[in-house]
Order: C-alpha cells, then sequence, then structure tokens
C-alpha cells in the first residue's frame, strides 16, 4: 500500500468579512486516482483546489502534498513545489496568443531550468502525445476550444507532475470535447498521475473513479474509492 | 536564486513588450526623443567647441594686437618709428611686424579716377614678415619676397580685392604717383580682420616711393605663450615711452576662447532640459507598466501556478521596463548622432560626437529602465497567485 500522495485534513479557508469558503475538509489522494470535486456554485471547490495547489493558504489545518507540510514552506520552496509536483489546468486555458502552441506548452518547463531548445523538444512531445503534433505552429486563435484545452493539459504535463489539478477544463467545451479531455485525463492515471478535477457536469462526474461532493464548505457525500 | 536564464528574462520581456506594440512604441518615443536631445545638444556643442579649438589652435593664442589710440583731440596718433626694434627686443618676443598706413596714398584702378574715390581701401605700408606673423595665407600670387619688396609691388587684403573689382594677380594699381603691380591676393585673416580692406606695400618700397617715415599704426607680435600677460603688461612703455597711455594692447583671440566659454555654459542648460525630458519619459514608462501589471493579472497567476517565484516575475517586468526604455535610448542615441552629422555637414566642419557619449546615453537609459520598472515589478509580483483562478 503506497502513501497518499496528497493529504489534507480539517482545511478551513475564511475570507474577510466572515465568509466562510472551506469549513473544515479532510482529504486523501493516492498516486494514480481520478477524483471529481462537485458541488453546487460556491460550495468551495475552487478553493480547495487552490489550496492544496499551494496557491493559497488555508486559515486552519494542513495539507501534505508529496510528503511536504505546506504550511512550513517558504513562498519560494511553493513555487518550486508548483513547477515540480503539480500542473494545473483552468477553464480559460490562460494561453498566450503571441505565442505558438508549441511555444506555449513549453513554457511549462520555463521556471524549471531547462533550456529553452529541450524545452520545445520537450513540448513537441507532449503535443504529440495529445495529438496535436500537426498544429504546434498555430496560435492559440487558430485552435478551436478542446484544441487549447489539450494544449493546455500538454503544458500541465510537462513537469511531470504527481498530481494534476483542474477547475472546470471542460466548462468551455461542448460534450464531445469535454468527454475527449476527460479521457485524457483518464489516460494519464494509468501511469500514477492522480487528477482532481472540479466540475459541474455529473455525467462527466459520474466517468470518474471516486466523487467528492461539497456543500457550503463541506464534504456531504463520498462515491469511489482511492486505488489506494 | 532564480531558475530563469538571461535568454529566458530577455525572450520574456521582448514577447511582453510585442503584447501592445503600440504602447510599448509610445513609450519608448517617449525616452528616445530626451535622449536625442541630450545627445545631440552634446554633439552640437562638441563639434562647435572642436570646431573653435582647433581654430584657435591652428591661430595660435599668443598673438598681440598693439595700436596707437586717439589723443586728448581725439585725432589719431602713430606710434614711434622705433616701437618696433624696442617692442621686438623684448626677450619672449618671437615674430613681430609693424604696419603703418599711408595716409595721403591713395589705390585707383586708373590715374583718370579722381582722387578722394577710395573705394575704402587703405594703403598701408607692412613689414614682409607680416604675414608669418599672422599666420595668414594668399588665396592667390604671392607674398613679398626679398627680390620685389624694393619694387612697388602690393598684396590685397580680401576685402580689397573686392571693393578694387581685383580678381586675379597681375592687375596695375594706381597709387596717386606711382603704379604698383599685383602679386597676390590674401585669403581672410581670422584673427586681424583689419588687415582684409588693406593695398599692403612693403616697408623698404613704402621708404623710397612715398617718403615713408617708419611710424605705425599698428604692431603684431607673437610671444612665447606662456609669457604673453607679461608681455603685453610691458609694451605700453617700451613701444611709446613718452606717450604709454595711447597704447591700447589686445589679445585678439580672446574672443573666440570666451566663445569656446559661453558654449559651455549653454551646453550644461540644455542638457539639463533635456534630462528633464528623460525623467518625464521614464515617468512615461513607469505608468505603461503599472498599467501592465494590473492587466495582466492572470499571466501573472498563470506563472506562479507554472512555478514562477515572485522574483521571477519581479524580474520579468523589471526586464520589460529595462528593454523599453533601452530601446528608446538606442533609437534617441541615432537620432542624436544624425541630427550631429547633418548640423557638421551645414557647419562645413567635421562632427565631433564620441562614441562614448552614445554608450553612455543608452546606459543612462537601461538606469532609468530599472528605475521606472522598480515599483510596477515589485507590485507585479506580490500579486497572489490566485488570480489565475479568477474566473474572467
Ligand atoms: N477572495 C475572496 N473573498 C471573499 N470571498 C471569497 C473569495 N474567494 C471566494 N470567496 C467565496 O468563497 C466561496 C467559495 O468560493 P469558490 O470559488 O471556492 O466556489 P466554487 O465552488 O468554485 O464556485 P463555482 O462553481 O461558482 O466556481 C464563495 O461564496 C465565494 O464567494
Ligand atoms: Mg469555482
Amino acid at each position: 500500500m503506497s502513501a497518499p500522495v496528497l493529504e489534507c485534513h480539517d482545511l478551513t479557508r475564511h475570507h474577510p468579512g466572515g465568509v466562510q469558503a472551506l469549513r473544515g475538509v479532510s482529504l486523501r489522494v493516492w498516486p494514480g486516482d481520478f477524483v471529481a470535486v462537485v458541488g453546487p456554485s460556491g460550495s468551495g471547490k475552487s478553493t480547495l483546489l487552490q489550496l492544496i495547489g499551494a496557491l493559497d493558504r488555508p486559515t486552519a489545518g494542513e495539507v501534505v502534498l508529496a510528503g511536504r507540510d505546506l504550511a512550513r514552506l517558504s513562498d519560494r520552496a511553493l513555487s518550486r513545489l508548483r513547477a515540480e509536483t503539480i500542473g494545473f489546468v483552468f477553464q480559460q486555458f490562460h494561453l498566450s496568443p503571441l505565442m505558438t502552441a508549441c511555444d506555449n506548452v513549453a513554457e511549462g518547463l520555463l521556471y524549471s531550468g531547462v533550456r529553452h531548445g529541450e524545452r520545445r523538444r520537450r513540448a513537441a512531445a507532449a503535443l504529440a502525445r495529445l495529438g496535436l503534433e500537426d498544429r504546434l505552429h498555430h496560435r492559440p486563435q487558430a485552435l478551436s476550444g478542446g484544441e487549447r484545452q489539450r494544449v493546455a493539459i500538454a503544458r500541465a504535463l510537462m513537469g511531470e507532475p504527481a498530481v494534476i489539478l483542474a477547475d472546470e477544463p471542460t466548462g468551455n467545451l461542448d460534450s464531445v470535447n469535454g468527454q475527449l479531455v476527460v479521457e485524457i485525463l483518464r489516460e494519464l492515471t494509468a501511469d500514477g498521475t492522480a487528477v482532481v478535477v472540479v466540475t459541474h457536469d455529473h455525467e462527466l462526474a459520474a466517468r470518474m473513479g471516486r466523487r467528492i461532493e461539497l456543500r457550503d464548505g463541506l464534504v456531504v457525500h463520498e462515491a469511489g474509492s482511492g486505488r489506494q | 536564486m532564480s531558475l530563469l536564464r538571461p535568454t529566458d528574462v530577455l525572450r520574456l520581456a521582448s514577447r511582453g513588450l510585442r503584447g501592445h506594440p503600440l504602447r510599448f512604441l509610445l513609450s519608448a518615443a517617449g525616452i528616445a526623443i530626451g535622449v536625442a536631445a541630450m545627445v545631440a545638444v552634446t554633439g552640437i556643442t562638441q563639434t562647435s567647441r572642436v570646431d573653435l579649438e582647433e581654430q584657435l589652435a591652428k591661430l595660435g593664442t599668443n598673438l598681440l594686437t598693439v595700436v596707437p589710440s586717439d589723443d586728448m583731440n581725439g585725432e589719431p596718433t602713430r606710434l614711434p618709428a622705433t616701437a618696433v626694434t624696442m617692442v621686438g627686443n623684448i626677450s619672449p618676443v618671437t615674430d613681430i611686424s609693424g604696419v603703418g598706413e599711408l595716409d595721403s596714398v591713395g589705390a585707383y584702378r586708373s590715374p583718370y579716377v579722381p582722387s578722394g574715390q577710395t573705394s575704402s581701401v587703405v594703403v598701408t605700408a607692412v613689414d614682409p614678415s607680416l604675414i608669418n606673423t599672422l599666420r595668414a595665407r594668399t588665396a592667390q600670387g604671392h607674398w613679398f619676397t626679398a627680390a620685389n619688396e624694393d619694387y612697388p609691388t602690393v598684396v590685397l587684403g580680401s576685402a580689397a580685392a573686392t571693393r578694387l573689382g581685383v580678381d586675379a594677380p597681375g592687375t596695375r594699381l594706381w597709387l596717386g604717383r606711382q603704379w604698383a603691380v599685383v602679386i597676390g591676393i590674401l585669403a581672410p585673416v581670422d584673427l586681424a580682420s583689419e588687415i582684409d580692406p588693406m593695398v599692403m606695400l612693403p616697408t623698404p618700397a613704402a621708404h623710397t616711393y612715398f617718403d615713408y617715415d617708419g611710424t605705425t599704426t599698428g604692431l603684431y607680435l607673437r610671444s612665447i605663450e606662456s609669457q604673453v600677460h607679461a608681455v603685453s603688461d610691458v609694451i605700453p612703455q617700451t613701444a611709446s615711452p613718452q606717450q604709454p597711455g595711447q597704447v591700447a594692447v589686445s589679445r585678439p583671440s580672446d574672443a573666440l576662447a570666451a566663445k569656446v566659454t559661453a558654449d559651455n555654459a549653454l551646453n550644461r542648460l540644455l542638457v539639463a532640459l533635456a534630462a528633464i525630458g528623460l525623467l518625464v519619459g521614464g515617468i512615461g514608462v513607469s505608468n505603461t507598466m503599472i498599467i501592465a501589471s494590473i492587466e495582466r493579472r492572470s499571466e501573472i497567476g498563470m506563472r506562479r501556478a507554472l512555478g514562477a517565484t515572485r522574483l521571477d516575475i519581479a524580474t520579468q517586468f523589471l526586464a520589460e521596463s529595462m528593454l523599453m526604455a533601452t530601446s528608446g535610448g538606442v533609437l534617441g542615441v541615432i537620432a542624436g548622432y544624425t541630427v550631429t552629422a547633418y548640423y557638421a555637414r551645414a557647419q562645413g566642419v567635421s562632427p565631433a560626437l564620441p562614441l562614448w557619449v552614445g554608450l553612455t546615453a543608452i546606459l543612462i537609459t537601461a538606469g532609468v529602465g530599472s528605475i521606472a520598472g522598480l515599483y510596477p515589478a515589485a507590485r507585479a509580483s506580490r500579486q497572489a497567485p490566485v488570480a489565475a483562478l479568477a474566473a474572467l
């Protein structure tokens, strides 16, 4: 039985003005887990993802990612952890219109000390892996929504992260492309990458191994199980 | 330590600027105008100063002019015939030449021109050494030689030649009682323009043909550079022991030298004005970068999510600011050198703008860019990473 790659205990996150975005969430994710986080708008899904992705610090509770207690890490060490251990995918893709698909993907290793030529070589390989080998030199504007999200996933894969965190990755896609993205993410779990996906779409969530339902900052329902 | 390589930083900065090309160009232009003004002012003053200094070096600063002033009745006076020898005996004096106007003599193209119509030329007896003392040169023909200084030959100053309508040597002039052949015409004399309207007759011939008595209306002398002041102090006594008060000594190069210093003061003022322009340009760059740091919140958040440290973000924004300012600086330096080159060509002199002026200007703009980018970079780096996740 392997150790969980991600563990959080009793996470709470309060915002000024008395907003309690999270009110005590505990969670364990093992390598190869495919986890859906569902729940109504405002239930704290994005907040949870930000906390376990080291983009934000909790008001209370702890996050242990790849064996490191995030509360003990400096801002610089957290940056390093994001570069090496986590891959992010967002609903808005966040691709630069000034760069080709290949260069956008190459940015995934910009902060890891890998040389430009090597970054591009690996970016081309990552794009090929997602079936975009003939879109290397297109700019995001020239790509469809589904293709853009695949470019963004390719970028998230560049650092060979242990955990991929995706916030509504299918939110801007039609159902065909949404399903394609989910299948791509599922394939990633085959080699031990843990994938956590926030989604509104219960149909898509049903295709994932585990479902965690949030409401008002609390876990109200869990279904399926991790690999362990 | 940041893992960003210098080439990565440069790539990031240039891409950031390409995102808003017009904004980039306008901000860079603000810097360019200040720098161009600074470089052009330096170039133009430097060019004219070098030109003045070259003139000074060529003409020498050790020339002294001695003239008798008018007496109490306002009548012109003359220096005694002994003055040339006496002043020439002052030991630091290396060259001396006397000139004496021949009051009663006029110069005419023919004997039939009514006397009195002298075309405002001055017939003057001059020591044949005058051309060396003044470092003057002939535009046409020759100066006097030992072979012809006893004969009625004349050399014309440049203005005299024009006024008499003489454009080539060989012409004969009627000097009232005697013909004289024009053997040369002088180029304008820079430090002694009073020579230009003269019809010059060598002193020996003036004695023979016009009863010249040797009294002078002007002395030109060169002295050892370091002794110029000492020499000029003793000249009045020496030249005219009876009437030292009626001797005026001047140093014609002083006027040129004063021009060099005056240009210096103006130069400083203009450079200060240009520096204010550069400051305004820097504020423009800073403003543009602050706007960028606000607009690009989600880019910053995304970069933080990819693993960028605060230092990486600050470095990127600082590099953009420096690149923006430095591009403006390079444009401004090119413009400044171009203006200087045109100025020099228009003045007919060679442009003088050392390379270090341009390099310094570019370094200054890099400095301006880094100062202008400091606050925007700090601001961008303080941006919370969660901004990347915020829905647009
Ligand atoms: N910076 C903030 N300041 C104040 N309140 C905040 C802040 N960020 C989030 N919240 C609040 O915290 C709660 C949870 O927000 P969160 O974004 O996690 O919800 P969500 O489940 O992702 O919703 P959605 O499905 O609409 O994306 C919401 O009520 C939100 O208004
Ligand atoms: Mg959300």
